[in-house]
This record gives structure tokens, C-alpha cells and sequence, in this order.
């Protein structure tokens, strides 16, 4: 038996779920009661379509942002030398990911209501109530939370097997710790960073369900959108149609993202 | 034996001084107060096995390691709690340390840029360490695709292209083959006398340190057993460890019965030491190019050839003479199993304090 073969098991099942279901989306979406045509995406540019796929894409930059802006520190903590030990630290992070990110979207929910814990907290140190549910906020923290942790672990997987030697020698040279990050640390992990906004970046936006439960329905992306088409309208043209763009829309950021990358061999970067 | 250095570049000014140095990890000591002084232009090398505190020294001089007591002075000014940032002293790492992510230029400008030297003078300064080290025509070529040597010149340019007052240079030529090695210790020693900047060298090759250096500092288990020049230190050996450690010598236990006289191999020598006192076992180091070979009956010495090997220059014997096996070195030959004669002149008996010592070749 040749090795190829072990592989087959995989080969057929990518075949039946993936290889066979995109040529599906791929025929509805330039077919309409079987007459080829471009009229599904010709909706798409209608101004509330085109309003909802900026909306996506604006919550998905910001989301991707802080998470960089949270992530990077926090990664750089857990790969301090002296921390190495601390697993304790890396299982703090590690275990929200274990649980289901509908789980965790619920239990903030019950913190976030009119009548939820933090409202509550607020009332009582006097600052009054704030309507912290179904906003934009809202739904931008969810997400945050969520994929936070997407891009803490590949910055972090850079750091810990970065070469200290290098580090030093910048000293030795003559950069004190702040010059030492940016000329040394900071562009050394860039694969890591790079991996960690692809990571976070795709599935944000392509998130439905958190911007549902946080946001209440005011607040539908681009995921939300094509959920509707199939499960809600029933247009399953129209839905084909925008999971295309969808995936054409992820290739583009991909190709811009691999451009950033330094080697693109990819060290110690998981895509 | 007082001996000038072989460079007259070195002035008696203490650049460096170490003050009573003790470096505790965990619960080993990896030095034990250790006092040394680098006079300015001198070419210092720390000889000694793996985990003898050389390299230890060598950082906490950079700045990346504190000492658990004593002093740093550079200058004269205490600079033990100085970042290796702000220190006048350069490194050139192990593994070289190049960065990646750098070209061969940036690499060698990484500091004065750091220094916010003008873009003009880089340039310059830049080019011309090139061409000090010969690697003219790289400048655009990435650090991970040169070759050992090459990196390692580049590591070089990058610390001496600041113009520090001291090179530090920690085994830099561990990871090239034989034949490379030998070139840059030449080349080394050369730029060294040419920029007349202090180097400190970190070695555990004692042809290495032999070849380039003016003081040798000698160390084994944070400590230093001897500092004196080449020379001083191949010839005089201070005891054992130091006689087995520098070069290949026979070591025996001996008797100083009084001065200029030792006894060993059942029998009196006449040598040029005093000052041992009287009836004090000793250690005494006979090299084995010291030992000549003489007829069977002649000699101060008798025994019989037990191996021969030839090693080029000169063969290697190893002759029984009932007190021990000695290693003698002779262009001449007797063949295996030839009752030999041996003979030493008192000049080349060196006589040593006892310390414990290991098992010295």
C-alpha cells in the first residue's frame, strides 16, 4: 500500500463536503431557476447589501485591532523568560478556548443586560444604569473576547522560541529595552502577528450568531446575511452568491496578508 | 623570568579591572573572587575547560550578567550595575547573533544607527569594515545566506564598526573547520594590533591562545590558576593543571630535596628552581619535546619504547621507565619493544606546587 493511500479517507471526504458543495454554491449563484445569469450578485449591489458587508469588515478591522493591541502584550508576558514556568498563566488563557463560544457569548449576556452583574455594579458604586446590551459595543466586545485568544497563541508560540542571543547582541550594541522590541523583537515576530490577524480577521468576518445574541438583530453582518438567505428567505441563489464573494473576499486578504510576512516560509506562523 | 609583552602598544593604564568577583548561580559558584586587570591594547585571553567561569566573566564585563559580590571598573569608575547599553564594550557572541531579519549592511550599521550617526557617515564606516574584513560586494545579502566564516566576519564588523575601547570575543571561532580557524586567529591578531583596541578572547583551545594572545589567564572552576604570556605560561607552568592544560607534558610527583635539586625516578636532577624549601613533594613537568632520545645506557633516564606513532613533524613514543609511562617527542625513532636511554638539561625540568590535580595527558 503506498503512503498517498492513508490519505485517501481524507481525499474523499474533502471531496463530498468541500470540493462538491463549492461547485453547488458555484452553480446557484450564476443560475436562477436554471437560467445562467449575474443577476444574484447584481443584488448584491444594492446600498443595504453593500452597508452590511462595510459594516463586516469595519467591526472585523476594529475587532482584529484591539485584539493586536491586547494580544501582543499579553504575549509577550506569557513568553518572558521568567514567566516560562507560570503554566498556570498559559492555562488562564488556554481554557476559554476549550469551551463552546456560544457558551461564553450566553454567560456575557447575563453580565451585560439592563438588569446583568456589571449594571448592577455600576448602580451601586452610583454611576447609574447603561444600556450595554444590543449596541455596536456590544457586539465589537463579543467578538474581541472571543478571538482574542487566536491571536495571543501564535505571537506567542514566535516569541518563546525567539533567540535570546539576538536580543542581547541589540544591547550590546547600544539599544536600551525600548529600541531593543522595535528594531529586534517586534519585526522578528512579525510571522506570528501576521498569522494572528489572518486567524482573527476570517472568522470575524464571517461571524454570525455572536452580533445576533450581542447586538440583537440591529446589527447584522455579513455572516448573519448569508445565514438569512438559507435558512430565513429561502433565496439560496442569492445566499450561493454572497458565500462567493465571501470566499473571494478571504483569498483577497490572505494574498494581501502573505505579502506582509517576512518569510513566508512561515516560522512558527500557523497559516 | 621577566618578560615584555611582544606588542609595544600596551600601556600599564588598567582599562578594565575586576574587583573581588563571585558569581553564585542557584547554589554553584561559577566564579570565586577573581581579580583581574586588562591593561588598554592588550590581547587577553581567558583559557580554560567548559564551565571554568570564562565566559561568565566575559558577560558580566558586557553587562549581561551581574556579579553576586565584587566590583566592575572601567576606567576607574564602577560599572558593575551599568546596562550593556551604556557601556563602552563590544561583543562578538558565540553563535554570532546576526539578525535575520537584516541584511549584511544593516547588521554592521545596527549600532550606529542605534547611535543616531548620520546616514552619510554609516556609509563610510560601514564600507570600510567591509573592506577590514573583506566582504566587499555583500552588503545586500541577507545574513542567513552566508556561510559560517562569512557570518562570522560580519558579526566582527558589527561590533568593532562602533569603535569600543574593548572587543569582547566569546569562542568566536568554535563553529568553523580547522583550516579557517587558523586563518582568522592570524587575521584577528592582526586587526587587533592595526585598530589598537583591548581585545578579550574566550577560549578553550590553548593553541588559540597561544598564538594570539599577550596575557593568558588560565582558569578552572572559577578560579584563576595562572596569568602571564604565552611564553611565560608554556614554560612555566604554575602547577599541574595548568602543565596539562597548556600543550602536552609528562607530570610526576617529585621531592625538592633542596635548591636546584629534585628527585624522582628514584634518582637526584639537577634544575634551576629554589625557593622550595626542603624535602617538599612537588610536581615536576618534563614536555615531551624536552626529552631527548640517547643509546640504551646513556641518559639520566632508561626504559623501553611500549608505541610509536608517527605524527608528521615528529614521532610520538611512549617509553616505560618503571616510575611511569613518559611521552617524548623526537624526529628520531626506536622501535617498539628497544631499551632507550632518556636525558633532560636541568633548564627544562619545571618544577611545580602540588595541588590536586586531574588527570592530566
Amino acid at each position: 500500500m503506498k503512503r498517498s493511500s492513508f490519505a485517501a479517507p481524507y481525499g474523499i471526504w474533502m471531496l463530498v463536503f468541500t470540493i462538491v458543495p463549492v461547485f453547488i454554491i458555484v452553480y446557484y449563484a450564476f443560475t436562477m431557476g436554471g437560467a445562467v445569469t449575474l443577476d444574484n450578485f447584481r443584488l448584491f449591489l444594492e446600498p443595504e447589501f453593500i452597508g452590511i458587508l462595510t459594516f463586516s469588515l469595519w467591526l472585523a478591522f476594529l475587532c482584529t485591532l484591539l485584539c493586536l493591541l491586547f494580544g501582543y502584550p499579553c504575549a509577550l508576558f506569557l513568553a518572558n523568560r521568567d514567566m516560562r514556568r507560570a503554566t498556570l498563566f498559559v492555562v488562564l488563557f488556554v481554557i476559554p478556548m476549550w469551551m463552546n463560544f456560544l457558551l461564553r457569548t450566553y454567560a456575557w449576556m447575563t453580565l451585560l443586560e439592563d438588569t446583568g452583574l456589571i449594571n448592577r455594579f455600576l448602580e451601586w458604586i452610583g454611576v447609574g444604569r447603561r444600556r450595554l446590551m444590543y449596541t455596536e459595543n456590544a457586539v465589537l466586545f463579543g467578538l474581541v473576547y472571543n478571538f482574542l485568544p487566536f491571536m495571543i497563541f501564535p505571537i506567542y508560540s514566535v516569541l518563546v522560541r525567539s533567540d535570546r542571543n539576538l536580543e542581547e547582541a541589540a544591547q550590546d550594541l547600544g539599544a536600551n529595552a525600548w529600541l531593543v522590541f522595535l528594531r529586534v523583537t517586534l519585526p522578528l515576530s512579525l510571522p506570528g502577528v501576521v498569522s494572528g490577524v489572518s486567524m482573527v480577521f476570517m472568522p470575524a468576518v464571517t461571524t454570525f450568531v455572536i452580533p445576533r445574541l450581542l447586538g440583537g438583530g440591529s446589527f447584522m453582518m455579513f455572516g448573519d446575511l448569508i445565514e438569512n438567505q438559507f435558512l430565513t428567505t429561502g433565496d439560496w441563489n442569492f445566499g450561493s452568491a454572497l458565500s462567493l464573494i465571501m470566499m473571494a473576499l478571504i483569498f483577497i486578504s490572505l494574498g494581501i496578508l502573505h505579502r506582509f510576512n517576512p518569510d513566508a516560509e512561515s516560522n512558527g506562523a500557523v497559516w | 623570568m621577566q618578560e615584555k609583552p611582544l606588542l609595544t602598544g600596551i600601556d600599564d593604564y588598567h582599562l578594565i579591572e575586576l574587583v573581588d568577583i563571585t558569581k553564585v548561580f542557584d547554589s554553584t559558584t561559577a566564579l570565586c573572587r577573581m581579580n583581574l586587570y586588562i591593561r588598554r591594547r592588550e590581547f587577553v585571553t581567558l583559557l580554560g575547560p567548559s564551565g571554568c567561569g570564562k565566559s561568565t566573566t566575559l558577560r558580566i564585563i558586557g553587562g549581561f550578567e551581574q556579579p553576586t559580590e565584587g566590583r566592575v571598573l572601567f576606567e576607574g569608575a564602577d560599572i558593575t550595575r551599568l546596562p550593556p547599553y551604556k557601556r563602552r564594550v563590544n561583543t562578538v557572541f558565540q553563535r554570532y547573533a546576526l539578525f535575520p531579519h537584516l541584511n549584511v549592511f544593516d547588521n554592521i550599521a545596527f549600532g550606529l544607527t542605534i547611535a543616531k550617526v548620520s546616514k552619510p557617515e554609516i556609509i563610510r564606516r560601514v564600507g570600510a569594515m567591509l573592506d577590514l574584513v573583506g566582504l566587499k560586494g555583500m552588503e545586500k545579502r541577507s545574513a542567513d545566506a552566508l556561510s559560517g566564516g562569512q557570518q562570522q566576519r560580519v558579526a566582527i564588523a558589527r561590533a568593532l564598526v562602533n569603535e569600543p575601547e574593548v572587543l569582547l570575543l566569546d569562542e568566536p571561532l568554535g563553529a568553523l573547520d580547522l583550516r579557517l580557524r587558523k586563518d582568522m586567529q592570524l587575521e584577528l591578531k592582526k586587526m587587533q594590533q592595526r585598530l589598537g583596541i583591548t581585545f578579550l578572547y574566550v577560549t578553550h583551545d590553548q593553541e588559540e591562545a597561544l598564538t594570539m594572545s599577550d596575557t593568558i589567564v588560565v582558569m578552572r572552576d572559577g578560579r584563576i590558576q595562572q596569568i602571564g604570556t604565552p611564553k611565560r605560561i608554556y614554560d612555566e607552568p604554575k602547577n599541574a593543571f595548568v602543565a596539562a592544560f597548556i600543550g602536552e607534558s609528562n607530570i610526576l610527583d617529585a621531592v625538592m630535596v633542596r635548591d636546584e635539586r629534585v628527585v624522582f625516578c628514584g634518582r637526584e636532577f639537577v634544575c634551576v628552581d629554589r625557593g622550595f624549601g626542603e624535602d617538599t613533594p612537588v610536581d615536576v613537568v618534563l614536555r615531551p619535546e624536552d626529552l631527548t632520545l640517547v643509546p640504551a645506557g646513556q641518559g639520566m633516564l632508561s626504559g623501553v619504547v611500549r608505541s610509536v606513532l608517527f605524527k608528521g613533524v615528529h614521532y610520538e613514543m611512549m617509553i616505560d621507565c618503571g616510575c611511569g609511562s613518559l611521552k617524548v617527542h623526537s624526529t628520531s625513532m626506536a622501535p617498539e619493544g628497544e631499551r632507550v636511554g632518556l636525558s633532560v638539561v636541568p633548564f627544562n625540568i619545571h618544577i611545580m606546587e602540588k595541588v590536586a590535580a586531574p588527570g592530566g595527558s
